[in-house]
């Protein structure tokens, strides 16, 4: 067999530049959990439906488990890792499952996370219906999705919480500067 | 002032690890230097393997072993038996390495080591195999009849064993009854499918002698003792452990999967860390399986529909092995009669040997197959005499004043199958007036006149749950007042990182979240057998319990010293202990534990200070005979018996005619584990189970061609429920403490899934009841709905 030619790739990772040479067959998921060391980002089928490896690409949720670590070249990404404003304070979906008991093995969760805290921004206040039909790309064996739901509903209220918080921080210190 | 102890909804201690990516879960962990290994599997269900070259894969650069059956040397002995039973006449476990013939599509051939996963996978796709397929068993009737090929050719008429159990006269009720019934029942293969699936990961220290394994599993203790005797090491020079595990459901109790053994192997003999991962494929092929059973049932009830006695005929799949004994089929046999007084009862179960993936328990572990049949037959009773099936079932329950209730069996840990609490009738009356069951047949009249098929199910069940052997803890309090509680099973989920931190916060009167909690590491705690069984709170959280009495007790004694009151005035209270009555007489628990351990070094302000104010001049040793060091303590439980808990759920589905599809309107559990120790806990627990149970009933079946290849291979195309699926499950409890354990609890992990398929065939049979279709089977999808419909009614509209 002849050797596969490593490719250079340069990705930004929860705001961390990174450049590396890997394998061009090499998959996203296992470049962020064997190269990066980002092991929260979990493998569950590999085929694209649990969806317990979905982390953001510009933004975007994707399964990592179905892309190539060249086929980020140039983005930028988030993970698990990334979610959280600091090591002290919980993202408002992580603590809305914190809550709700949203969680039991843990192990689905961090993609559940990735792709509800992309959905609320973009629907901040869905309805049941539309938070089922958003889960639905996603396993979990563990919880029957129940608390799930009940999680989500709650993130949407502490984002709502969290954004007026900051928006008022904000006002103030504009008013602040603006002091003579 | 137990508010935030045992019984509180608090959040759960490992969340916020969990929550920010920072589980450690088996593939997490990356030693120096690891290699990746994969495994060559069987493409045939059954075949003689003629010969295999692996000399093109050894050839792969980055390989660094290859290895087939003939190198294993002893290594490939078939696994232990775990649990033997007299009536097991042909026992057969797996070998790491298939040798000769292969049994099961997805069993071991050959196992590759090398740089990384990928070129693993480039080796074993070098290696060829020379097999000559034969005629697979595929059907579990068929494997029993004349003329079907054998799996093992030792074993020529397939039959692991043959199992008769009686109680009472059946045979002379039948003679004499009134009327008898009889039904042919049929329950298909599903499996567990967590969504982390297997793994192993082995280092050797080649300077300590010591082999650490982390593997997923249930079991770490037994895995390590295993491993110990299999490699010749001695049991302190194997390490165990199992992180965080990513969801079990019985797959993963089973010992040895021949990675288990292939992994550590490659690890000793190469002197290099070595790792395999399942990927999903393999997961669904060669991980085990269960559910998979055929019943002939009758019954003999009077004109009132009391069942007077009823006989079992069935016939267990399991698989090309018997890895886990027949623990299963004795598990159906034993609570197939449920609730229901059954005082002449006959059952008799055949294992067949088929060429699929071996049997062990998976959630409901034998439950759900016995509650399906006995739930069918109230359906038919009430069906034949005219009766709501909600009403025979009230004429056949066991009374709260007949506990303990003994079914006359013997349970699955060898004890009896006696009830030891409960309340049938408050828990059935519960479940119904929840789901407003009453009303609901005036709407379904309603519903049936706009030609809707709308119906209603009801399934009861008794989970024996917390069985033996035992289990221990070790509770310790820190100088920092932090208490650790170490226990040797393992947790996948179940949150026993928050209820046994409830449990020992109870005790020493400190807060749950002063509590860590270590489960599945054999350095932190040497003694028990795993998380399996419903058992983990029965079995640990009562040796917790243990545990915490004895520290509250030297707390106490401690205290009383340095306080110069009496042990018993001293109350642990807020981390703290504190004399009654004498308001400032206090010290932290850390404080006392400081002291507790008199090496002269006090580390840190507060305990500085408590020494120097508290220890005073003496005479003689610092330990008096018999006292030891530190604020801690070991403790032990060891069940009497099994724990028996109990449960009803309540269904209404409707069902669309025309595309076989079944949606659930309404989903009620009524549930009694006795004490709760976390309510939100028990909750998420039954929640999984239903779905689990939804599951079974209505997606999830491997489905195996003639040839014995499995068609359902990857996620596509093993149906599990997504949130679109499964409904809002509304839970009530009853709370009947267990008198066989001191916090009264009875296990709930496997208690949701287990009336699933009853629950759903009754009211899919009672929605489709205008066109007279009868529910034989499960799991029912839409497309075999349509044909039991077309069959029923001869038309296809």
């Amino acid at each position: 067999m002849s050797a596969i030619r490593p490719v250079a790739v340069r990705v930004r990772v929860n705001g961390r530049e990174h450049t590396a040479e890997v394998s061009p067959r090499l998959l996203l998921s296992d470049f962020l959990r064997y190269r990066l060391g980002l092991t929260g980002t979990h493998v569950g089928c590999e085929h694209g439906v649990c969806g317990a490896c979905t982390v953001h690409l510009d933004g975007v949720p994707v399964r990592s488990c179905l892309l190539l670590a060249v086929q980020a070249d140039g983005a930028a990404l988030t993970t698990i890792e990334g979610l959280a404003p600091s090591s002290e304070r919980l993202h408002p979906v992580q603590e809305a499952f914190r809550l709700e008991h949203g969680l039991q093995c843990g192990f689905c969760t961090p993609g559940l996370l990735m792709t509800i805290a992309a959905f609320l921004r973009d629907c901040p206040r869905p309805s049941d219906e539309q938070i089922r039909r958003e889960l639905s790309g996603h396993l979990c064996r563990c919880t029957g999705y129940q608390n799930i739901v009940r999680a989500v509903i709650r993130a949407s209220a502490l984002l709502a919480e969290w954004s007026a918080a900051r928006a008022a921080g904000a006002a103030a210190a504009r008013a602040e500067e603006a002091r003579p | 002032m137990t508010t935030r102890g045992i019984g509180a909804r608090i959040p759960r201690n490992e969340d916020p690890r969990l929550l920010r990516g920072l589980g450690c879960f088996v593939d997490d962990v990356n030693p120096a230097g690891v290699l990746h290994a994969a495994c060559l599997r069987s493409p045939h269900a059954r075949a003689r393997i003629r010969s295999i070259d692996a000399s093109r894969a050894r050839a792969v650069p980055g390989v660094h072993l290859v290895a087939v059956a003939s190198d294993l040397g002893e290594m490939n002995e078939p696994s232990p038996l775990l649990i033997p039973h007299p009536l097991l006449t042909a026992p057969r476990t797996q070998r790491p390495l298939a040798v000769g013939e292969v049994r099961f599509a997805g069993e071991t051939v050959a196992f590759a080591v090398a740089d990384d996963r990928y070129i693993a996978e480039d080796a074993i796709a070098q290696i060829e195999v020379d097999y000559e397929a034969l005629p697979a068993v595929v059907d579990v009737e068929a494997a029993l009849g004349a003329g079907a090929p054998a799996v093992h050719t030792d074993v020529s008429d397939n039959r692991a064993a043959r199992v008769p159990q009686l109680v009472g006269d059946p045979d002379a009720v039948f003679r004499d009854a009134a009327r008898v019934f009889t039904e042919r029942l049929v329950i298909e293969r599903s499996c567990g499918s967590p969504i982390e699936g297997r793994g192993v990961v082995a280092e050797h220290d080649q300077r300590t002698g010591v082999l650490r394994v982390w593997t997923s599993t249930q079991a770490p203790l037994p895995v390590k003792n295993g491993l110990a005797r299999i490699f010749g090491l001695p049991e302190f020079h194997v390490e165990v452990i199992a992180p965080d595990v990513g969801g079990g459901f019985g797959t993963k109790i089973m010992m040895f999967y021949p990675e288990e053994i292939l992994v550590p192997w490659a690890a000793l003999r190469l002197g290099r860390p070595v790792k395999w991962t399942e990927d999903r494929r393999e997961h669904l092929t060669a991980a085990n399986q269960e559910r998979g059973q055929v019943h002939h049932v009758e019954v003999a009830v009077d004109a009132g529909g009391r069942i007077l006695a009823l006989r079992d005929r069935f016939v267990h799949d399991t698989g090309a092995y018997t890895p886990y004994g027949i623990v299963v089929p004795i598990i159906t046999a034993c609570q197939l009669p449920g609730q229901y007084r059954l005082r002449n009862y006959a059952v008799e179960f055949e294992v067949a040997y088929t060429n699929k993936p071996a049997v062990s328990p998976y959630r409901g572990a034998g439950r759900p197959h016995g509650v399906f049949v006995m739930e069918r037959v109230i359906g038919l009773i009430a069906r034949e005499l005219g009766l709501d099936s909600a009403e025979v079932r009230r004429r056949n329950l066991i009374q709260p004043d007949e506990f303990p209730w003994d079914v006359g069996l013997v349970f699955q840990d060898g004890g009896p199958t006696r009830y030891d609490s409960g309340n049938y009738p408050a828990g059935l009356e519960m479940a119904l007036e929840r789901s407003g069951y009453a009303a609901f047949r005036a709407r379904q009249a309603e519903a049936r006149r706009e030609r809707r098929y709308v119906g209603i199910g009801v399934a009861c069940y008794v989970e024996g749950t917390g069985i033996g052997p035992y289990e221990g803890a070790h509770v310790r309090v820190e100088p920092s007042g932090r208490v650790l509680v170490a226990t040797g099973l393992t947790t996948q989920g179940q949150g026993h990182y928050t209820t046994f931190a409830q449990i020992a916060a109870d005790v020493l009167g400190c807060d749950p979240s002063d509590v860590s909690v270590v489960t599945g590491d054999t350095r932190k705690f040497n003694w028990g057998a795993g998380t399996y069984a419903s058992r983990a709170l029965v079995t640990s959280g009562n040796a917790v319990h243990a545990a915490a009495l004895k520290v509250r007790d030297k707390a106490r004694r401690v205290a009383g010293q340095l306080l110069e009151a009496s042990p018993g005035d001293i109350e642990l209270v807020g981390g703290r202990a504190r004399v009654r009555g004498a308001p400032g007489k206090e010290l932290s628990l850390g404080a006392i534990a400081t002291v507790a351990n008199p090496i002269r070094y006090a580390y840190g302000k507060e305990a500085s200070e408590a020494a120097l104010r508290l220890v005073k001049a003496r005479a003689g040793a610092v330990l008096a005979p018999g006292e030891e060091p530190g604020l801690e303590a070991v403790g032990y439980y060891a069940p009497p018996q099994s724990t028996f808990a109990s449960g009803c759920h309540v269904v209404q589905v409707e069902v669309d005619p025309v595309t076989g599809d079944v949606a659930i309107l309404r989903y009620v559990v009524q549930h009694d584990c006795g004490t709760l120790v976390n309510p939100t806990v028990v909750e998420g627990q039954i929640h999984g189970g239903v779905a689990q149970g939804i599951g079974g009933a209505l997606y999830e079946r491997l489905v195996f061609d003639e040839f014995g290849q499995p068609l359902c291979t990857t996620y596509v195309d093993f149906l599990m429920p997504t949130a679109m699926e499964i409904p809002e499950i509304e839970v009530v409890h009853t709370e009947t403490p267990s008198p066989l354990n001191p916090l009264g609890v009875k296990g709930v992990g496997e208690a949701g899934a287990i009336p699933g398929p009853a629950v759903l065939a009754e009211a899919i049979e009672d929605a489709l009841a205008p066109l007279g279709i009868r529910i034989r089977e499960m799991p029912l999808h839409p497309g075999r709905i349509r044909e039991l419909i077309e069959l029923a009614t001869g038309s296809v509209g």
